[in-house]
């Protein structure tokens, strides 16, 4: 047993539990250094995982490879940023406690479970872990009724979920004998073998994640959840959560149902097509920009879907650049958000963005950029990760769904760019308060990468490459 | 390394970015910034404008392949490279447009005064998109630039445009995005067929008839688009109304061509088989493009609308030339584009004249205007005559050669196309007759001013352009004579293949 393998999950689930009592023992408010911790934590982890060897271990139930670190990796990211970005919120909203970062770390420690496990049974751990801190984040405001009510929504929803996945996979187990998933691999090498109850299995396996990721029609949780959670929670949710689903969803269809492709395939270009058109359109009449994004990360999820639905390591490849992209633009685009604020209140309508320009053209001009990269406009971002999922779509000769994809991209493109003229062409509102510094650099940062990312593009995509070989072997 | 020594053509791209940099570092009060912003944007655009120089003179005219290159290793797994180059066919385009970006700059020194700073900004980034996509010889860079285009032209529309701007700015955008994401699934297509995205290697590269047929129709969606082509044309008359004075010059100057541009770059060296099969659908849009817009020119009330409809017309005639598959016919639709970018340029900027000192562009609005304004009556003729088509300028030579062109498909396809140089006159002598004689019956047009200096500035050139294409057209013709008996040739040597292996194929048939 190898158990050196898991060694940033160890570290990180200890750390967090170090800070945890850190955080009891001392008297006075401690939630910044308590943050502070657990960016470092989440560095150390960041190291470690970058060094592990790839290799099976816990009898199977745990495996570290290529696409494991790259999604840690992601998710890593994804937790920092959002931690970076509660400091300054979680303080004037009066909802600062050093439980915030803890929690935060164990879903972390939860995701990064999912993308290694290697068995339906680490899955389901990893799954829970991370769901159960994240029903505690979603209602963290405990006196704000819309939190409340957020944390609510989500974890009956959730649970439901849950307990469809879990029927999934004891249907999986009945009909195969096996949960290990290169075991379920061998078992369905012949596809027209495969029992039917297998197949149902399957397909609550597969409902059961795509609650997670929010792919349509299991959204519903999506814009409550992230209207009503505090801002630095709904970037957390839109970001780190999403890749591990993503990254689980991916290694189950393109390990264990590997060969069941045409079973499935049906299935995922479904979801995939209901999820953009959904996405896009309801996305349309929004009028909080939160809500905005919820429906817009529903289109995002239902594009990278296209890149499962392909069914080829290019289709897996292309899902891997496009998380990493959309996670480093939805953070942006969220650090934007929480600098909406006047006199101390945070200001969450579109309306409110009105002549952005003239009295913020910093923050106006990174949120354009932002936005034409959600909107898939080149040189931005945005425009590449879409590029790689359509060049998977055409190599396995989904048109259907390519077509319909690039139609709602246009769509897509109606309410981003709407946004940018509500700041650019609208009379000029009332200013917004003054950005705490750790908010402009997380917006800096991310908005340079989004705009300046065709400079640099074959880093990230040798990378995926990488991680992609692992799958659809 | 190429003629010039030195990476030229990603100087004159990039180079307006340098100014953008310099715009920016400016700190101070809004009449600092905004007088610093103008000059430092005239320069820039001076600067790119003089180096673009470099091209008309270095230019080796006997070569028909792409000139200039460069190479930067870019998506090496892909095979896609940072490739610029340019042919007979772009140089002039590139030269195109960074001579008309410093003739915008100039003439919107007044005009703005609001955001000056962003509009120069928006400006040279529109610059660089522009002249990168005329250079690009790769088609995923091509694409970048082409998609890159609607980030700067919708900010110009919504921010620094008339009442109805926000309509425009998003009709524009959304029109040309929807025809843009089908040719990058065309695009995606052909780099899968060939393994590559250079321009050069896919002009070599023989798609199947059958897969052609669509790639045609989907490059087609993007390009038509851009044209404009009937009947997609209808973002262009709003877009060119509520645009400001430099919106509307650089849109019909340099934006339209590029759905032309496209057109001769992709659709017919790549797609011949297609490009030759559907060459009847082509003739057919852009007859009706030709006499429908021009009647609805002679319609309109609202200047900017009658020239941006004379411009449909006018470019109706190009892609009927483009079609012809002769040298003659794709000579001439070059030479209508680089006439036609000239010529409406300068007539939204002569309506821009008035409009800056009355605020109106409706033509009852006008009259007389002979009486006080004797520069400007002379200077609004000049391109009246061009666009009408008057032996001596530009406009003529581009026309002609479409027609003789034409003429050797169909006679009728001649006469319908040469129809618009007649219905063309109408609406424009009307239009000036209108505006320019007949008695003031408006009160403040008795103390209008003439054309400043500022403003012969702008026109200056423009005048010393047109007639010098008209007089002495082999000096742009020789730019882009062996690029086009090049293109040609290839295309007649591809179709003529296909018909002899489709032949082949038949015989086999009968023989078995």
């Amino acid at each position: 047993m190898n158990w050196t393998l898991a060694l940033p999950e160890i570290v990180l689930a200890c750390l967090g539990m170090a800070i945890l009592i850190f955080g009891v023992v001392r008297k006075q408010d401690s939630t910044v250094l308590a943050t502070m911790f657990t960016i470092g934590a989440f560095l150390v982890t960041g190291f470690l995982v970058m060094t592990r060897a790839s290799g099976t271990g816990f009898n199977g139930q745990f495996v570290t490879d290529a696409f494991a670190s790259f999604n840690k990796e992601l998710i890593l990211l994804g937790g920092a940023l959002s931690l970076i970005l509660s400091l300054d919120w979680n303080r004037t909203q009066g909802i600062a406690r050093f439980e915030y970062p803890v929690l935060v770390l164990f879903a972390t420690v939860g995701m990064m479970v999912m993308v290694s496990a290697s068995n339906m049974m680490s899955l389901y751990l990893g799954l829970e872990l991370q769901s159960l801190a994240l029903y505690v984040l979603a209602a963290f405001a405990r006196d704000d009724q819309r939190s409340s009510e957020a944390g609510l929504k989500y974890f009956v929803l959730s649970g439901l979920a849950s307990g469809l996945l879990l029927y999934g996979i004891s249907l999986v187990y009945g009909f195969s004998g096996t949960m290990d998933f290169e075991a379920l691999h061998g078992a369905l090498m012949t596809p027209s073998a495969a029992p039917a109850g297998l197949i149902v299995g399957l397909v609550f396996v597969v409902v059961g994640l795509a609650f997670k990721i929010s792919a349509v029609p299991f959204h519903m949780w999506t814009p409550d959840v992230y209207e009503g959670a505090p801002t630095p929670v709904t970037t957390f949710f839109a970001t780190a959560p999403k890749v591990a689903a993503m990254a689980l969803l991916l290694r189950m269809m393109g390990t264990s149902f590997a060969e069941l492709v045409p079973a499935w395939q049906s299935l995922i270009v479904l979801m995939s097509i209901a999820s953009m058109v959904l996405g896009t359109l309801a996305a349309i009449g929004q009028r909080s920009i939160k809500r905005l994004m919820a429906y817009s990360s529903i289109g995002h999820m239902g594009y990278a879907l296209i890149g499962l639905a392909v069914g080829s390591s290019d289709g897996v490849r292309g899902v891997l650049v496009y998380m990493t992209i959309y996670v480093l633009m939805s953070a942006g685009m969220f650090a934007c958000i929480l600098a909406m604020k006047r006199g101390g209140r945070p200001a969450e309508q579109i309306a409110d963005l009105s002549g952005l320009a003239t009295s913020d053209p910093g923050l106006a001009l990174a949120i354009s950029v932002f936005m034409f990269s959600l909107a898939g406009i080149p040189p931005m971002a945005g425009f590449f990760a879409k590029l790689y999922i359509f060049l998977a779509a055409v190599k396995g000769g989904l048109w259907t769904l390519a077509i319909i994809g690039v139609l709602t991209s246009v769509v897509g493109a109606f309410y981003y760019i709407r946004v940018i003229k509500v700041m650019y062409f609208d009379p000029p509102a009332e200013a917004f308060d003054r950005r705490p510094p750790a908010l402009s650099f997380v917006v800096a940062a991310t908005g340079l990468f989004t705009a300046f990312f065709f400079l640099f593009p074959a880093a990230v995509v040798d990378a995926a490459e990488m991680a992609s070989r692992v799958l659809f072997r | 390394m190429n003629a010039a020594g030195f990476p030229i053509l990603s100087l004159v791209t990039w180079l307006p970015l340098a100014g953008c940099i310099v715009i920016m570092a400016v700190r101070g009060d809004e009449e600092t910034v905004a007088s610093n912003a103008r000059w430092t944007a005239l320069w820039t655009s001076l600067l790119v404008l003089a180096l673009s120089l470099v091209l008309w003179v270095k230019f080796d005219p006997r070569e028909p392949g792409f000139q200039f290159n460069e190479s930067v290793t870019w998506l090496p797994h892909y095979r896609i490279a940072y490739k610029m180059g340019v042919d007979g066919i772009s140089v002039l385009f590139v030269l195109l447009s960074t001579v008309l970006t410093p003739i915008c700059i100039l003439a919107s020194w007044e005009s703005i005064h609001t955001k000056v700073r962003e509009f120069m900004l928006a400006f040279l980034v529109l610059e660089t998109m522009l002249v990168g996509m005329f250079c690009a010889a790769d088609f995923v860079i091509f694409y970048m630039f082409f998609e890159g285009v609607l980030i700067p032209m919708y900010l110009i529309i919504g921010i620094w445009g008339g009442p109805r701007r926000v309509y425009a700015a998003v009709k524009f955008f959304l029109f040309t995005l929807t025809g843009s994401v089908l040719m990058l699934l065309a695009l995606i297509a052909m780099w899968l067929h060939a393994g590559t995205t250079d321009i050069s290697v896919l002009m070599d590269t023989r798609f199947p008839v059958q897969m052609q047929t669509w790639l045609f129709f989907a490059l087609m969606a993007s390009f038509a688009v851009k044209v404009p082509m009937w009947p997609v044309h209808t973002w262009l008359p709003d877009a060119h109304v509520e645009a400001p004075t430099a919106g509307s010059v650089i849109l019909a100057g340099v934006l339209l061509k590029m759905g032309a541009y496209g057109f001769l770059r992709f659709s017919v060296p790549m797609l011949p088989d297609a490009s030759q099969y559907y060459a009847p659908l082509i003739y057919t849009l852009s007859v009706i493009a030709v006499i429908y817009t021009s009647l609805v020119a002679l319609a309109q009330e609202d200047m900017k609308k009658l020239i941006a409809y004379s411009s449909i017309a006018h470019m109706g005639v190009v892609t009927i030339g483009i079609f012809t598959f002769n040298e003659q016919g794709i000579q001439g639709a070059l030479f209508q584009m680089l006439s036609h970018g000239i010529v409406s340029a300068a007539l939204f900027l002569v309506v821009g004249v008035v409009y800056d000192r009355i605020h109106s562009r409706d033509i009852v609005r006008y009259g007389g205007l002979a009486d006080r304004m004797p520069a400007y009556a002379l200077v609004f003729m000049v391109f009246t005559m061009a666009t009408i088509g008057l032996p001596g300028t530009s406009g003529f030579v581009g026309e002609v050669l479409v027609i003789i062109g034409s003429a050797q498909i169909n006679f009728w396809l001649a006469l319908l196309g040469g129809l618009g140089m007649i219905l063309g006159a109408a609406y424009m002598l009307y239009l000036y007759r209108r505006v320019i004689f007949g008695t003031i019956t408006h009160a403040d047009l008795r103390n209008i001013l003439d054309l400043s200096p500022r403003e012969w500035t702008v026109f200056a050139p423009l005048i010393a352009l047109t007639l010098w294409m008209g007089v002495y057209p082999s000096s742009f013709t020789g730019f882009f004579d062996e690029s086009v008996a090049a293109m040609v040739q290839h295309h007649h040597a591809a179709v003529s293949n296909t018909v002899k292996f489709a032949q082949g194929t038949q015989g086999d048939k009968q023989q078995r």
